[in-house]
């Protein structure tokens, strides 16, 4: 799958995680960019991720990204 | 079932009106999602919970601190939930030695939060039980090793029924049965627990907050209490009408297996004092014919309290079953292996709950067993006896009819009441009353067990159960008061309620008499009364005013010098 089509389906979970169809995020967006991105919401953002593209993140994987480009790496290494 | 999102939406809802119910949160782990879920699932079932959430991992400091948040917040329900993982970690650490007495002394720290909890506030207390991690260091040897983790926490969780059943205002939330249902693999993602001390996955989220919340709803007296029962390929394999007698299957081969198992299903849900109904489109005597002759039935006649048999709509004749039963459509669970009777009752009556029972009998029951539809926080002597009361109702129905003026049909029942204050003898079944009764409840208080035996004991209160008894059979304790001394002169009535099975008989002149008599024993002039309106007691509305109370700033008001008795069927024994 090409970046901006995993990027336009991560904005789909976004918005209906948190609840907010304003919410766009880009591969340089980071967590303090987006309102009620908290630590809480990030765990709920991972698990909606891994289900929609069915896979699974180590817990490497969750501590290690900086921003939303570093979680698609870790998506498309996946297979994606 | 809502997943986490679709609950946290709730929250976002217009909560007043709800039922306020004060829930403290005790949690060894991350207890974020599972307040959010408690809450939003709360929504869902008309239930606003005000949730205090103690602080990540402070259940001991909060519960051993008198002066903590946790007891200035009086919560009406205590949730205590300390993970298995967290007690993995303090098995870890203990001395080899000890391992052996590890469950002991974590039942010991139990009943001593249980004792502080209850000895400094008037709250029930959910604790959840503890769902199996097996370290593998002895392997199924565990099973013969006292002092191997899994071997002290299967303990830890027999020693919890225990305490559970002597204790009153302890109730146990199945965590581990729900993990034995789905899996720990879905109960527990290893990834998020270790980056956010969160125990629970987020899939199981809401089946953890739906189990707890059924507790809850027991508690607050919201719970099922009858079954109606289709017959053709629910109860039993085939069509009665077209296959006949021989060729329906029930019994031990085959399909026929699924259908037995079900029944005795249903059978210990009636012994349980669930009441048990049938509604089918048939004729009545084909309907009743397996019955009576099939050998391999495990429900007789004896085991259903009303049975309607016929053409008439299912929606009429659970209409009718309602009559006859006068419990709330909330209260019943409509089984039928037809999708279109099931839509049909589900869009026509309000309340009721319709299974969308499995296409395959074979599933029946591993369906309904995931529902827990009949969760309880009592059971008494008389649950097994309520199908009879109910058929005796349905009999005298039949003979009400034949009475054109009421007060002859009440003198030809020769009804009789006991009248005594509550004892040891009656107090499970009088908490249990104030638990079930919803419509003919004035103020709609639930009292346990134990509040019952505190207020028998203090010098504040007088109290009374009723039985009432007739020639067609015996009720047994129907209703219920317990006046408080306000002052020297004022009695103030907490609680006036009845089951419904005995409504228009003139109990409540009966009672009136009764505790007018008891003032006037006693030097107290005045009776107060108040009606707190719930969405089920419209029929008590005008109870006071009926009764020749007068209204005066929110309260009803009965001077008992000038009281006359009033008119009465019924004799006292």
């Amino acid at each position: 799958m090409d970046r901006s089509e995993i990027l336009e389906q991560i904005n789909a979970i976004f918005k209906d995680t948190l609840d907010n169809d304003e919410v766009t995020v880009a591969e340089t967006t980071i967590a303090a960019d987006v309102d009620d991105w908290d630590s809480l919401t990030h765990i709920q953002l991972v698990v909606a991720i891994e289900k929609h593209f069915k896979i699974k993140f180590t817990s490497w994987d969750i501590q290690s990204w900086n921003n939303v480009g570093e979680m698609m790496n870790t998506i498309q290494a996946k297979g994606i | 079932m809502k997943d986490l999102n679709q609950l946290k939406k709730n929250l976002k809802k217009d909560f007043s009106g709800l039922k306020m119910i004060r829930v403290a949160l005790l949690c060894d782990s991350a207890s974020q999602f599972l307040v959010q879920c408690l809450r939003g699932a709360g929504f869902e079932q008309e239930l606003n919970l005000e949730i205090y959430e103690a602080d990540f991992d402070q259940v001991n400091q909060q519960v051993f601190d008198l002066s903590s948040e946790l007891y200035q917040y009086q919560p009406d329900i205590v949730i205590i939930f300390n993970s298995s993982h967290k007690l993995l970690l303090s098995y870890n650490k203990t001395k080899t030695d000890k391992y052996s007495s590890f469950a002991s002394e974590q039942i010991e720290l139990i009943e001593s939060i249980y004792t502080s909890l209850t000895d400094n506030l008037q709250t029930k207390i959910i604790y959840y039980n503890y769902t199996e991690i097996d370290d593998s260091v002895f392997g199924n040897y565990s099973c013969k090793n006292s002092s191997s983790f899994l071997f002290q926490l299967r303990k830890l969780n027999y020693e919890l029924i225990v305490l559970a059943s002597q204790k009153a205002n302890l109730y146990i939330c199945d965590l581990s049965s729900i993990q034995n249902s789905v899996g720990k693999g879905n109960v527990f993602q290893s990834s998020i627990y270790v980056n956010t001390e969160m125990v629970l996955s987020i899939d199981i989220l809401p089946q953890v907050a739906a189990r707890t919340l059924d507790i809850i709803n027991a508690l607050n007296g919201k719970f099922k209490k009858c079954i109606i029962l289709d017959l053709d390929n629910t109860i039993w394999g085939g069509i009665i009408g077209d296959d006949g007698l021989e060729n329906i299957q029930i019994g031990s081969l085959g399909i026929g297996k699924a259908f037995t198992e079900f029944q005795y299903w249903i059978k210990k849900l009636k012994h349980r004092g669930i009441i048990i109904a049938v509604c089918s489109k048939n004729t009545e005597s084909v309907a009743k014919e397996p019955f009576e002759k099939h050998p391999d039935m495990v429900l007789k006649l004896d085991d259903i309290s009303v049975f309607i048999a016929n053409w008439e709509t299912k929606v009429d004749n659970i209409h009718q079953i309602q009559q006859i039963l006068n419990i709330g459509f909330d209260s019943m669970v409509f089984l039928d292996d037809n999708p279109f009777e099931r839509n049909m009752v589900r869009e026509n009556i309000p309340g009721i709950c319709v299974p969308e029972l499995p296409e395959d009998p074979a599933e029946y029951l591993e369906y309904l067993y995931k529902l827990n539809l009949f969760e309880t926080v009592s059971v008494s002597n008389e649950d097994a006896e309520r199908t009879k009361l109910y058929q005796i109702e349905a009999q005298r129905a039949v003979v009400q009819k034949l009475f054109t003026n009421e007060n002859d049909f009440l003198e030809s029942l020769n009804m009789q009441s006991v009248v005594q204050s509550f004892n040891k003898f009656n107090t499970p079944r009088v908490a249990q009353l104030s638990q079930r009764s919803n419509q003919y409840n004035l103020r709609t208080i639930r009292y346990t067990d134990n509040d019952i035996e505190q207020i028998s004991l203090s010098e504040d209160y007088f109290t009374f159960a009723f039985t009432l008894e007739d020639k067609f059979g015996d009720h047994g304790l129907i209703s219920m008061l317990i006046l408080k001394k306000e002052n020297n002169s004022t009695l103030f009535i907490e609680t006036w309620l009845m089951s419904c099975r005995v409504l228009k008989r003139g109990m409540e002149n009966l009672v009136l008499n009764t505790i007018v008599s008891k003032a006037h024993e006693n030097g107290f002039t005045t009776l107060k009364g108040e009606f707190i309106p719930t969405s089920k007691n419209a029929l008590v509305e005008n109870h006071y005013k009926d009764l020749g109370f007068e209204y005066n700033n929110g309260y009803w008001l009965l001077d008992v010098s000038n009281y006359k008795n009033k008119a009465c069927f019924i004799s006292v024994k």
